[in-house]
């Protein structure tokens, strides 16, 4: 196993998950998309650790808060889209132009 | 104000001391200590009070009285401390402060403190005091109460300044502070146009006057090269027949005199005096009776070696004019008081009249009898006034066919009349007496001695202006205190801050002739030699025992006459002037026609042309300007429009414009699209990352 093969399957991820978050219009298939691009970052982050043979292991522990960090996001960001969706009988992201102006 | 307190020791320890120790100043002769280098507090003090009083004065309980009464009564307590000191030990204190240079001219402040100038700090002082007093009284409930009291403080000021100078340029600042409180208190009631009129009158007269003064005053400078009274009474001490002083002397002594005929009075410049008496009562009583009119004689005295001049080397044959002058005044102006209705116009022609007697002493060479007459003057006709003020403040009139009878309604008020109208007419013992009988004597004895026969004939006048006087207060008295009371209004003694002063002054008309009665105390004669320059032969007057009882004797006459005539007190006017005489009675009713002529022959041909050539310089010449000045500005303006509106306005608008137009071409990047801010942001990211690899 090489190196290049993770960061191969590291940036296939990210590549699909960019793809999602820019093309899906459900609100929440875009918080997944997103799930999947962070997903991508902790593969890149655990893999490089591995290979430079961190003592402190400091990418491990990186991916660790990440993970942490993405639960949390995704909490918030669900109870987010579900308050649109009630407001708006909707959670269609083309239609969210209020930031506009 | 809080370093008077040890000030006011110092006064009080230095009178004690009588001024014993020799002052240490610049200049000759210098007695009297602390108590005379403090005396600027006497000018210093009333210049400033007028300023406190406007400022602080209406908040105060007695709306700013109090501050000009205290000021009164520090300068009538400084006064008699001055002057018990000058009698007992003798002062003589001169100060002069270099305030700047006109060419070689030096421009000096400073107070004189000699015998001439104590007796009128005194006089101003004490007369001042007792006429304020009686003011608070008087003007009670008035309209400009405090602004009353600001104007006769300035006043006070005003003429401390003239009496303290040393020099002309001073007593010229003096002169016309005095004139302009003059001016605004005989105009004080401006509501009345006629007041306002006699402001004006009095105001221009004395400019006609002062015009003679300030040239007289330049001529004297000039030829002497220094404005300051010493230098020029030592040119005259010297006796330098070739001066510069000598050969213009005639011209410069006749306008100093002139000027001292507009302030004092004297004819034909008398006619503003009368006229003065549209002010309030104690105003005529201080101001135009007893101190400020006296200026002029004043004047004379400052500058009396000068007239004096036995050798004629200087301004004596001025000397022939002022007797002259002041002979015709004091009988002919007097006369006029014979026929008034009005008691404060009796009063006024009266003291145009003892003014006369001054001026005519002071023409005779008698610097002692003249100015001795005008102290003693001072008291008596300020009781008079204030009498007569007190009997019009009770029956609301000025006219004596609205009185009669006051003696028992007004008993303080008729004795102290009396006493001061005995005191005016010159009957033994009252200061009258001994002030007019030295200037008879002095008169007599200018004609006999120094064979001036004009001396002889003034005398002659004057002897018949004794006649008048008597006539006249005779009538006075007769019309205004006996037969029947024949006014409106309810008369009634007046309250005691105004009688108080009346029986002080009384007591005054009744002594102060003792300070210079030959024989008995001639202190008087040499206060007033007390001068740091000397004074001349000016033969210390006796009293003429003949002239004495034959003056004596046409008062009683004239008295007798008075009462013959008046006593019954008749009804009418028409019965009044029984005694009038088919051509006197009109010419003296109607001051012998001087003021129709000055208003028909000078005012209004002057007022009328000159009215016409200021509404042409106005309409054409200051108006022109002001359009031609209006005109360039609107040029100006429009010139300055343009700018505005093009470069300036221009120049924000393009600025918003480009501001406007680069946010409409931005504005379309942000569409609100989240999907599309994360493609920017991703290709951004990747356009970073590819320069950085790059390069």
């Amino acid at each position: 196993m090489t190196i290049a093969q993770f960061l191969i399957v590291g940036s296939a991820l990210f590549a699909i998950g960019l793809y999602g978050v820019i093309t899906r219009r459900n609100a929440v298939l875009v918080l997944a998309s997103v799930e999947v691009m962070l997903a991508a970052v902790n593969v890149n982050l655990v893999a490089l650790d591995a290979y430079l043979v961190d003592p402190a292991a400091a990418g491990q522990i990186f991916a660790l808060f990440i993970i942490a960090l993405a639960a949390a996001e995704v909490g918030i960001g669900i109870a987010i889209v579900l308050m649109i969706f009630r407001n708006r009988r909707s959670a269609n992201v083309d239609e969210l132009d209020l930031m506009r102006h | 104000m809080t370093h008077l307190v040890p000030l006011l020791t110092t006064i009080l320890l230095a009178a004690e001391e009588g001024g014993a120790e020799a002052g240490h100043g610049p200049d000759v002769g210098i007695t009297g200590g602390p108590l005379v280098e403090y005396a600027w507090l006497i000018v210093v003090l009333p210049l400033v009070m007028p300023f406190v009083i406007t400022a602080i004065g209406k908040r105060l309980p007695w709306k700013g009285w109090e501050l000009a009464w205290l000021t009164m009564g520090f300068v009538a307590v400084y006064g008699t401390v001055l002057l018990v000191a000058e009698a007992t030990t003798g002062v003589l204190y001169h100060k002069s402060v270099h305030v700047a240079d006109i060419g070689s001219f030096a421009i000096e402040w400073g107070f004189l403190v000699d015998g001439l100038s104590i007796m009128m700090y005194f006089l101003v002082g004490v007369v001042g005091f007792l006429v304020f007093t009686y003011a608070l009284g008087y003007m009670k409930g008035d309209i400009r109460f405090t602004w009353f009291f600001v104007s006769f403080t300035l006043f006070a000021g005003g003429m401390l300044v003239l009496v303290a100078a040393p020099n002309l340029l001073q007593l010229i600042v003096g002169w016309e502070l005095v004139g302009l409180a003059s001016y605004l208190l005989i105009a004080h009631y401006w509501e009345d146009y006629e007041n306002v009129d006699a402001g004006n009158k009095a105001f221009m007269t004395n400019k006609v006057a002062d015009a003679a003064l300030f040239i007289g005053a330049i001529i004297l400078a000039m030829s002497v090269g220094s404005f300051s009274f010493e230098a020029i009474l030592e040119v005259v001490a010297s006796g330098d027949g070739s001066s510069l002083l000598s050969r213009y002397a005639f011209w410069a002594g006749l306008l100093v005199f002139i000027g001292a005929m507009g302030k004092s009075a004297q004819f034909p410049l008398h006619v503003w005096l009368p006229d003065a008496m549209a002010g309030p009562t104690p105003v005529s009583a201080l101001m135009h009776a007893a101190t400020m009119v006296t200026a002029g004689v004043y004047l004379l005295g400052r500058l009396f070696p000068f007239y004096l001049d036995p050798e004629m080397i200087f301004a004596g044959e001025v000397r022939t004019i002022i007797v002259v002058i002041g002979g015709i005044t004091l009988f002919f102006v007097g006369l006029l008081a014979v026929v008034q209705d009005d008691i404060k116009k009796v009063l006024a022609f009266s003291t145009v009249s003892q003014l006369g007697y001054m001026v005519a002493a002071m023409g005779a060479g008698a610097y002692t009898a003249g100015l001795f007459h005008l102290f003693t003057h001072a008291f008596f006709k300020a009781l008079l006034f204030l009498g007569a003020g007190s009997v019009i403040h009770a029956v609301h009139s000025n006219n004596m066919s609205d009185m009669g009878g006051l003696r028992k309604s007004m008993p303080a008020t008729f004795w102290t009349f009396v006493i001061g109208s005995l005191a005016l007419v010159g009957v033994f013992p009252f200061a009258g007496f001994w002030s007019k009988d030295e200037i008879i004597a002095s008169l007599q004895h200018a004609g006999a001695e120094n064979a001036e026969s004009l001396a002889t004939f003034v005398m002659v006048l004057a002897i018949g202006g004794a006649f008048v006087t008597a006539f006249y207060m005779g009538r006075t008295v007769f019309l205004t205190f006996f037969g029947e009371y024949k006014g409106h209004a309810q008369p009634h003694e007046s309250s005691a801050i105004m009688t108080v002063p009346l029986w002080v002054l009384a007591g005054f008309s009744l002594v102060i002739g003792l300070v210079n009665a030959p024989g008995l105390y001639t202190g008087f004669t040499d206060w007033l030699a007390t001068r740091t320059t000397a004074m001349g032969d000016h033969h210390a007057e006796s009293l003429n025992y003949l002239l004495a009882v034959t003056v004596f004797l046409v008062i009683v006459v004239a008295a007798v006459v008075a009462w013959r005539l008046f006593s019954p007190n008749k009804e009418t006017q028409a019965q009044r002037d029984r005694f009038s005489i088919p051509v006197l009675y009109p010419l003296l009713r109607n001051t012998y026609y001087i003021d129709d002529f000055y208003l028909n022959g000078i005012v209004r041909p002057t007022m009328g042309p000159a009215a016409q050539a200021v509404l042409w310089f106005d309409m054409n010449v200051v108006d022109g300007i002001a359009n031609g000045a209006g005109y360039v500005a609107r040029v100006f303006a429009r010139g300055v429009n343009v700018f505005d509106q093009r470069g300036v306005d221009g120049l924000y608008n393009s600025l918003a414009a480009a501001t406007e137009g680069a946010g409409g071409v931005l504005r379309l990047a942000f569409t609100g699209r989240v999907q599309q801010y994360v493609a920017f942001s991703f290709l951004g990211a990747v356009i970073i990352v590819a320069l950085v690899l790059i390069f």
